[in-house]
């Protein structure tokens, strides 16, 4: 497994687009998120925005970027041929997968570490946002992970279907799909439901910091729920790794 | 090779693809798939009185109405006039709403929903001619006297300042209205809609409000039965009879209720950004895949002119898109509407003119956004960052607009300058001058009139398109 891993760490580090990508998930996060808390006008009675959310929103930005780079860990070497090679270095096909699962975690989860930061600090300037609390502190660990987890996403939907055009547009729509779909039932109770199985809209409530009890799921649930998808996904491209010729 | 002959050359290569074919087919499942589960999930729980659906009041254009107002009135054979003189509406416990009303009416009977017309003076917006709740004509402002002539199914509305000078303010058919009518004075004032905006969503609160206005120098000209006047009223109505004329006070609104989210019929059309999805995915690859198999060279090398082979491409892509997506809203609107009229949704009607409209106008979004996306896998030469980035550029400004992530502001901004903004093709629900109302994205309103949103999305591919060609003119292979 070690050597796996730092064989596929090598392949990583040694191209330059991961990096570039990486770069983009934290710039296009920040970005964003900076324009939105400056978009975001507090009464002087007092701010009902959601000033820790707010200033996150460039997360739904970031997360098409870290789906890119996910689907392309596999889909490149579909793409090129290059996963014959691999296999043939390393027949454990599990272990290909999970060793390009870790390698692929540690860094969009340090990427992800920076970009919350950074859309807080940016955030904290143009918005009333205490760093130090703890529900802010859950809000840019959680985004963190939900990168994390986004990232695991679209390596296991590129594993099954090993081609990352569909990939890409598999992982984006789920993502992107499911929130536009529940703002137009008009049931409060699927609108609910919809909120409470969407990956994005489930996962992102562990951005919020306000009215945690009108939440359609709490926050560590939501987050929950996006594992769920992502642990579907990987499990379904593992075994289909397992069973397929590639 | 001439330019027929590379469009069947690239028309041949399109549908020999099966993972293509089954795309397009994807496409067309999803924009329906999507429509009818949204349609579905819009089961309306709201009841009215004795359990059955709520009734809603529908004016003479089937559209939904609000028709509650102080009444003071006697029944009018035949033609006749009336003439008053009124003073502007005032607010009672508060300032006067913008569109308070006070003013004099011919209406089809009390029924609420009935066929009207009307002179009034307002709170905030002068004089008007009103009819039929969508009809509004505004008359001179600072006016102190009405008049409201009928003379067989023309009803014709005057204002004047002094009494002596009028000034005709228009005039409107009727064609329903009876020749036994209605006729007097009448006073209404809306609710006012305090909407405050929070993250993830707003919150709305509906006040109450009341206006007063008095009427002296009552002149009715016409055949009316022997009698006094009558009077009829909801919440907060009173007649005060004064030496010269009558103290009206009222609430409510003569006006058409803007359709809500739920029961706009291009709720039915959400799906297209599945189907667009998915298009944006068959466009990038249809031409990154030339690059990953090395067929480029071979497609050069027997049509050397560039710039063409793209056009054909874009035309083959585009006329694929539009015939799918054309067929596919027009099997999710009428099953949509279906559906939602079972789940008890008032589904507000939209000319026949609107909804080709809308049908044509997806059709056409999702043709020029999968050329859009060639573009953009012509330029890039690789599918995934293209996707990501044409998905980014069109779903994603709608998601945070349309779903209340960002306040209104720079939401309605986010679809002036995105190529989302062409999704204003879509919208039905009209936007009513006379009354005062929440026109947000997050309510299904765009800023952009359909062809200029249009428009947007078109600037976007054409800027791509050339920049994809120069690109691939200046590149070797």
């Amino acid at each position: 497994m070690r050597a796996a891993v730092h064989a596929e760490w090598t392949k990583l580090r040694t191209v330059p687009g991961p990096a570039g990508l990486l770069f983009a998930v934290a710039a296009s996060t920040i970005l964003l998120g900076a324009v939105v808390a400056n978009s975001v006008t507090c009464l002087v009675a007092g701010c009902t925005a959601d000033a820790a959310k707010s200033s996150l929103t460039g997360v739904q930005l970031g997360q098409a970027v870290v789906a890119v780079l996910a689907v392309l860990v596999v889909g490149d070497e579909y793409g090129t041929g290059m996963i014959r090679t691999t296999l043939i270095a390393m027949p454990r096909r599990s272990v290909v997968l999970a060793a390009k699962a870790v390698v692929l975690l540690g860094p969009v989860l340090v990427v992800g570490v920076l970009a919350a930061a950074g859309s807080l600090v940016a955030g904290s300037r143009l918005l009333p946002l205490s760093l130090s609390d703890p529900s802010t502190l859950r809000a840019a660990g959680g985004s963190a992970l939900y990168f994390g987890l986004v990232a695991l996403l679209g390596l296991g939907v590129a594993a099954t279907v090993r081609d990352s055009a569909a990939a890409v547009g598999v992982t984006l729509g789920l993502l992107y799909l499911f929130p536009i779909l529940a703002a137009t039932v008009a049931s409060p109770t699927w609108h609910r439901h919809l909120q409470q199985i969407s990956p994005s809209s489930a996962g992102l409530a562990v951005q919020a910091t306000v009215g945690l009890h009108s939440l359609p799921i709490g926050p560590w649930a939501g987050l929950g729920v996006l594992g769920l998808w992502a642990a579907g996904a990987l499990l379904a491209g593992g075994l289909l790794l397992q069973v397929r010729d590639a | 090779m001439n330019f027929l002959r590379l469009i069947h050359a690239e028309w041949t290569k399109f549908r020999t693809v099966r993972g293509w074919l089954i795309g397009v087919a994807a496409a067309a499942f999803v924009l329906i798939g999507i429509g009818i589960l949204s349609a579905e999930g819009s089961r309306v729980v709201a009841t009215g009185p004795g359990g059955g659906p709520r009734q809603v009041v529908t004016g003479p254009g089937g559209e939904p109405v609000r028709d509650d107002f102080t009444f003071v009135h006697r029944r009018l054979d035949g033609d006749g006039s009336l003439t008053v003189e009124v003073s502007p509406p005032a607010g009672v416990g508060a300032a006067v709403s913008p569109w308070a009303k006070a003013g004099i009416i011919v209406k089809n009977g009390t029924t609420p929903g009935s066929t009207y017309a009307a002179v009034l003076l307002t709170g905030a917006h002068g004089s008007r001619l009103q009819y039929d709740y969508t009809g509004d004509i505004a008359g001179p402002t600072g006016a102190r006297w009405l008049r409201l002539v009928r003379a067989g199914s023309t009803l014709t509305g005057y204002a004047s300042s002094d009494g002596t000078g009028w000034t005709r303010i228009g005039s409107t058919r009727l064609t329903g209205l009876p020749a036994s009518t209605e006729i007097g004075m009448f006073v209404t004032s809306p609710p006012q809609d305090v909407y405050q905006e929070r993250f993830g969503g707003g919150q709305g609160d509906v006040v109450r409000t009341t206006a007063t206005a008095t009427f002296t120098g009552i002149n009715l000209k016409g055949q009316t039965p022997a009698g006094d006047w009558r009077q009829d009223g909801g919440g907060a109505a009173s007649v005060l009879r004064t030496a010269g004329g009558f103290t009206v006070t009222g609430q409510g609104n003569i006006a058409p209720i803007p359709p809500d989210g739920p029961g706009a019929i291009e709720r039915t059309l959400v799906g297209t950004f599945g189907c667009l999805t998915v298009l944006i995915v068959l466009g990038t690859v249809f031409m990154t895949s030339e690059y990953r198999r090395r067929m480029i060279g071979t497609t050069f090398a027997a049509s050397p002119q560039r710039g063409r082979v793209l056009a054909a491409k874009a035309i083959v892509l585009g006329g694929v898109a539009f015939v799918v997506g054309l067929a596919a809203a027009a099997v999710a609107v009428p099953w949509g509407r279906h559906i939602m009229i079972r789940n008890g949704l008032s589904v507000a009607p939209v000319p026949v003119g609107a909804e080709i409209r809308m049908l044509i106008g997806t059709a056409a979004v999702v043709a020029v956004t999968a050329v859009f996306a060639l573009a953009l896998g012509t330029l890039v030469r690789r599918s995934a960052g293209a996707i990501a980035g044409a998905v980014v550029l069109i779903v994603l400004p709608y998601l945070m607009a349309s779903a209340a992530v960002i306040p209104a502001g720079p939401a309605n901004w986010l679809l002036r300058v995105t190529p989302a903004a062409a999704f204003a093709v879509q919208q039905t629900i009209p936007i009513y001058r006379q009354i005062d109302s929440m026109r947000t994205p997050s309510l299904g309103y765009f800023p952009l009139s359909p062809a200029a949103g249009f428009a947007v999305l078109c600037a976007y591919a054409a800027v791509a398109f050339g920049f994809a060609v120069w690109a691939l003119r200046r590149r070797d292979v």
